[in-house]
């Protein structure tokens, strides 16, 4: 009843301060369009954003530990998310401001133009990038060497349980989680990129082909991969997966390679249907039938005529089925059918340490563990998405 | 008399590319009430925006940053969002280029029309539905009592926008902005719509700002004229004046467009073998047949127009010559060899010799290539050249087409002005050295002068190399200036066809009488006279309809 209580006097307050702050805004600017003009739910923003910046001030200066001598985990989270959020903010600014400065005239104009969570994207995506080419140089120690203790805790302060030999310390038999985390990048990122180039190349060119075709052709793919979207994606996966595994087995090839080529499948049938759609409005367009009339070729209609004007478009989704890709091995992995141990992978290592969370209440540094792997991939992740929103902006020549 | 509305040094910026550039540089206008102006200019002159800005309104990214625009003593430059609301829709509105797109798709156009009233406190739901009815009556709509509990799609082009019209006067306005209201319209439907609109604003006594670029139209709507060149105000005077006696250059350019003729040719000598000969085309689209029983022929050097309303089956019948549409019936032949229907049986050579020149150069022109390429891959393609043999010829195209080749090589379509472009389109099918080019509404998405440029452009390309055309548009005037022959169409069928001073001289066959009549003509009591003479339900589409 008192929170119900609570909730109404709070927005009470707000609603009060709304009204108080356009009537105030209105007196002290002189009337200006800005005020005059302001709508009564523009003002309620303008005020609950401020009530929530002032809580948020409040609460980062809580003291970190209860007077029980209980860690209070909700401050020192929140405290960890906001300065790692102002963090990958000045990183980006400064990363951005050395594009500006730094490369070719088209790259610098190309900065020029960006917002800042582009920035950050592009500079997680080269930091991935780099991570994964380079692991072997970069890891202090092997993915799968088992060293002397076990369940270390992140930070590397002794008097928490940690050591500064591990700084994110070590999982549940002994092995360094930044090393793993290190080759995770090498195997989940790169086994994500080669299926998803995969998957643009099969459904790509089916999808173009069925555009231009048309007819039984088009019908007898699009039907076909009507079924295969039928099919729950995960679901339809594992039943794969557990058929590969024996496969694998009796032929002696790698299960990897026959997560790559199914999962390939499954979202190829998605890049089909976008590259169709896309397809089938560029070859309405008077430039092809021009091109037809000339008595041009298929592959020449394809790739020369149609692909340089879907390029926008497939991009974009290269980057959205780039994550799906991604957290569906990550996924496969975390319910054991995907990458293998004691080949690192992050999914693999968000199941193997998802015990700890529940710690999070009074040893936050030790339910740290299994969010390290989480937020790698939520981090790629978010990073992704953000140079793909960019460049939808871009070539859709929206304003904004 | 005081003005209703009056703009003064009105100052409009554009933002691109993190700048602000100026769209209008200081224009004046003064209206009273009752009357009309035209407003007219080329594409970019700012039209639309001063349009737009005497509503106090602007588009995103579009500011005015200097002048005043006041309506009935009201400053609507610095007028509060709250005082706005009331005025637009009640005393000033606003009728779209494309009613098509202006209209909700969802919603019944009766449902539309009422809402303006309603929202306003001007009248009751029903009250402003007996009112719609009226004005529906009034516009000559047909089936006025049930037309608006219909669907927007459901409705012609022309129909759609009269019952705009009638939406736009349905709180009875002092003003009235028409944005090119009849420009995407065939000539029968457009002399309706304009008959109905001028009616109607003399009846209510409402001042209107009527833009537009076809001088013919703005000569029988508006009492001045205002010409605009970039921004800037060329010269404003009354319509007899302005038609008359034009002051400045700019000005007498755009009444010369119409001036443009190409002389007489000799008649084509006995048993000439035709370029091209269409004989008994009959084509369907699935099971309905569009094109029944086409003849016609084209002769070396000559020009063939193809005149007739959109849905009369010209576009069709260019589909059909070039094999895109296999005829259900009929054959097509070139140089008196007779082709197969179907493009894809067609040799590299037979495709090669007839070419075509697209209305829209926006999607006929690849946006990802440059001019060079888009121009080259013909001539590799047919002639085979390579490498610097390729670059020449390429070049000697773009100067054919009277653009600086080291200018234009590497740039891309969207870097180019429409003319241009058209011309690059031109430049595309010369490189295969054709006989035979098809231009498929070359001009009508342009501006006038430029039109005329691409038409003589066309012109001197015939003369040099002996090219045959076949010209399809809508457009009477140009056929005028370019076509030898003149083959009119209506549902799919030749209604009349022969040279073109006997198509263009009494007497005619009644639908061909009904378009030269439709056009509109300088003068400005054109529309007056062929009302008195005619009678109002006896032009444009209803005539049609009676045929």
């Amino acid at each position: 009843m008192s929170g119900i209580m609570g909730f109404a006097i709070v927005l009470a307050a707000l609603l009060l301060g709304a009204y108080v702050f356009r009537v105030a805004g209105q007196a002290v600017t002189k009337n200006a369009p800005t005020f005059r003009d302001m709508g009564f739910g523009v003002a309620f923003g303008y005020v609950l954003g401020a009530a929530i910046l002032v809580w948020a001030i409040w609460y980062y200066f809580q003291p970190k530990v209860l007077e029980t001598g209980v860690p209070n985990a909700g401050v020192v989270f929140f405290r960890w998310a906001v300065q790692g959020f102002i963090i990958a903010a000045v990183a980006a600014f400064l990363f951005r401001l050395l594009g500006r400065h730094v490369g070719t005239a088209g790259t610098r104009k190309l900065f020029r133009s960006m917002p800042l969570t582009a920035s950050f994207g592009i500079l997680v995506i080269l930091i991935y990038a780099f991570v994964a080419v380079f692991a072997g140089a970069i890891a202090p120690y092997g993915q799968a060497e088992i060293l002397g203790a076990a369940n270390v805790v992140a930070g590397g302060d002794p008097a928490l349980g940690g050591n500064p030999e591990y700084p994110l310390g070590t999982d549940q038999i002994g092995r360094d989680i930044l090393s793993r985390l290190i080759f995770g990048a090498q195997n989940t990122v790169g086994i994500a990129f080669v299926t998803t180039c995969l998957a643009f190349f099969i459904g790509g060119s089916l999808g173009f082909l069925a555009a231009t075709l048309q007819g039984w052709l088009d019908q007898l793919l699009s039907r076909g991969v009507d079924v295969l979207m039928a099919i729950p994606s995960l679901i339809f996966a594992l039943l794969l997966m557990t058929i590969a595994s024996v496969w694998a087995n009796k032929l002696g090839i790698p299960l990897t390679i026959f997560m790559v080529l199914i999962i390939a499948l499954i979202d190829s049938t998605r890049v089909y249907r976008l590259a169709r759609a896309v397809g089938q409005s560029i070859v309405v367009m008077d430039y092809i039938e021009a091109a037809k009339l000339r008595g041009e070729g298929l592959g020449y209609l394809v790739f020369k005529e149609i692909l340089p004007n879907a390029m926008a478009p497939l991009l974009a989704e290269f980057g959205l089925r780039f994550c799906f890709v991604f957290l569906m091995i990550a996924a496969l992995s975390f319910l054991g059918v995907g990458i293998q141990p004691p080949l690192a992978d992050w999914g693999t290592m968000v199941r193997d340490l998802a015990p700890f969370i529940n710690f999070a209440a009074f040893a936050p540094t030790a339910a740290v563990a299994p969010l390290l792997a989480a937020g790698a991939i939520a981090l790629l992740t978010v990073g992704v998405n953000f140079v793909v929103d960019w460049m939808l902006h871009k070539t859709s020549g929206l304003k904004e | 008399m005081s003005n209703l509305l009056t703009i003064k040094g009105l100052k409009i910026e554009g933002r691109s590319d993190e700048t602000w550039t100026p769209i209008i540089n200081g224009v004046d206008l003064e209206l009273k009430k009752g009357e009309v102006l035209g407003l007219i200019g080329e594409s970019g002159a700012g039209k639309s925006t001063i349009g737009l800005a005497a509503m106090g309104y602007t588009r995103d990214g579009v500011r005015i940053s200097d002048g005043s625009v006041e309506f009935d003593g009201v400053d609507l430059v610095n007028a509060s969002a709250a005082l706005k609301r009331g005025l637009l829709g009640k005393r000033i509105a606003y009728v779209a280029q494309s009613a098509a797109a202006s209209f909700n798709p969802a919603h019944k156009l009766i449902d539309q029309h009422t809402e303006g009233p309603v929202q306003h406190g001007v009248s009751s739901r029903s009250n402003s539905m007996e009112d719609g009815v009226e004005l529906y009556r009034k516009l000559r709509l047909p089936n006025p009592d049930e037309i608006g509990f219909r669907y927007p799609h459901q409705v012609s082009g022309g129909q759609l926008q009269r019952a705009m019209t009638a939406m736009a006067m349905s709180c009875r306005p002092d003003l009235i902005i028409f944005d090119e209201p009849t420009t995407a319209l065939d000539v029968t439907t457009q002399i309706e719509v304009l008959a109905s609109i001028r009616q109607i604003v003399e009846e209510f006594d409402t001042a209107a700002i009527y833009i537009t670029h076809d001088l013919a139209v703005v000569a029988q709507m508006a009492d001045k004229i205002k010409v605009l060149l970039r921004g800037d105000e060329v010269e404003e005077s009354d319509t007899r004046t302005m038609l008359s006696a034009p002051k400045e250059d700019y000005t007498k350019s755009l009444w010369a467009v119409r001036e443009f003729k190409r002389p007489e040719k000799e008649a084509v000598p006995d048993g000439a073998v035709p370029v091209v000969s269409v004989r008994g085309v009959t084509a369907a689209y699935g099971t309905a047949d569009v094109l029944h029983d086409v003849s016609f022929d084209i002769h070396a050097g000559r020009t063939v127009a193809v005149v007739g309303e959109s849905g009369s089956g010209k576009s069709t019948t260019a589909r059909c010559i070039t094999g895109l549409l296999p005829p259900r019936k009929g054959e097509i032949s070139f140089d008196g060899q007779v082709l197969p229907l179907d493009y894809r049986k067609r040799t590299k050579d037979q495709l090669r010799q007839a070419q075509m020149i697209y209305q829209m150069a926006d999607t006929a022109l690849n946006p990802r290539k440059t001019i060079g390429q888009i121009i080259g891959r013909p001539v590799e393609f047919y002639g085979g050249l390579k490498g610097t043999q390729r670059r020449e010829r390429v070049n000697e195209l773009l100067d054919q087409i009277e653009l600086e080749p080291s200018q234009y090589y590497n740039r891309l379509p969207s870097e180019l002005s429409g003319g241009q472009k058209q011309r690059v389109g031109i430049a595309r099918a010369l490189a295969a050295e054709p006989k035979f080019i098809i231009c498929d509404e070359v001009t009508s998405a342009l501006d006038q002068l430029v039109a005329e440029g691409i038409l003589r452009l066309l012109a001197d390309l015939q003369d040099k190399l002996g090219l045959s055309y076949m010209f399809i548009t809508h457009d009477l005037a140009t056929v005028k200036s370019i076509a030898d022959e003149v083959v009119v169409m209506k549902d799919g069928i030749v209604v009349e066809q022969g040279p073109k001073t006997e198509m263009f001289s009494p007497p005619h066959h009644a639908y061909t009488d009904l378009l030269l009549s439709s056009v509109p003509e300088m003068d400005p009591d054109w529309l007056n006279d062929l009302l008195k003479e005619r009678g109002v339900d006896n032009i444009g589409d209803a005539a049609v309809d009676k045929m």
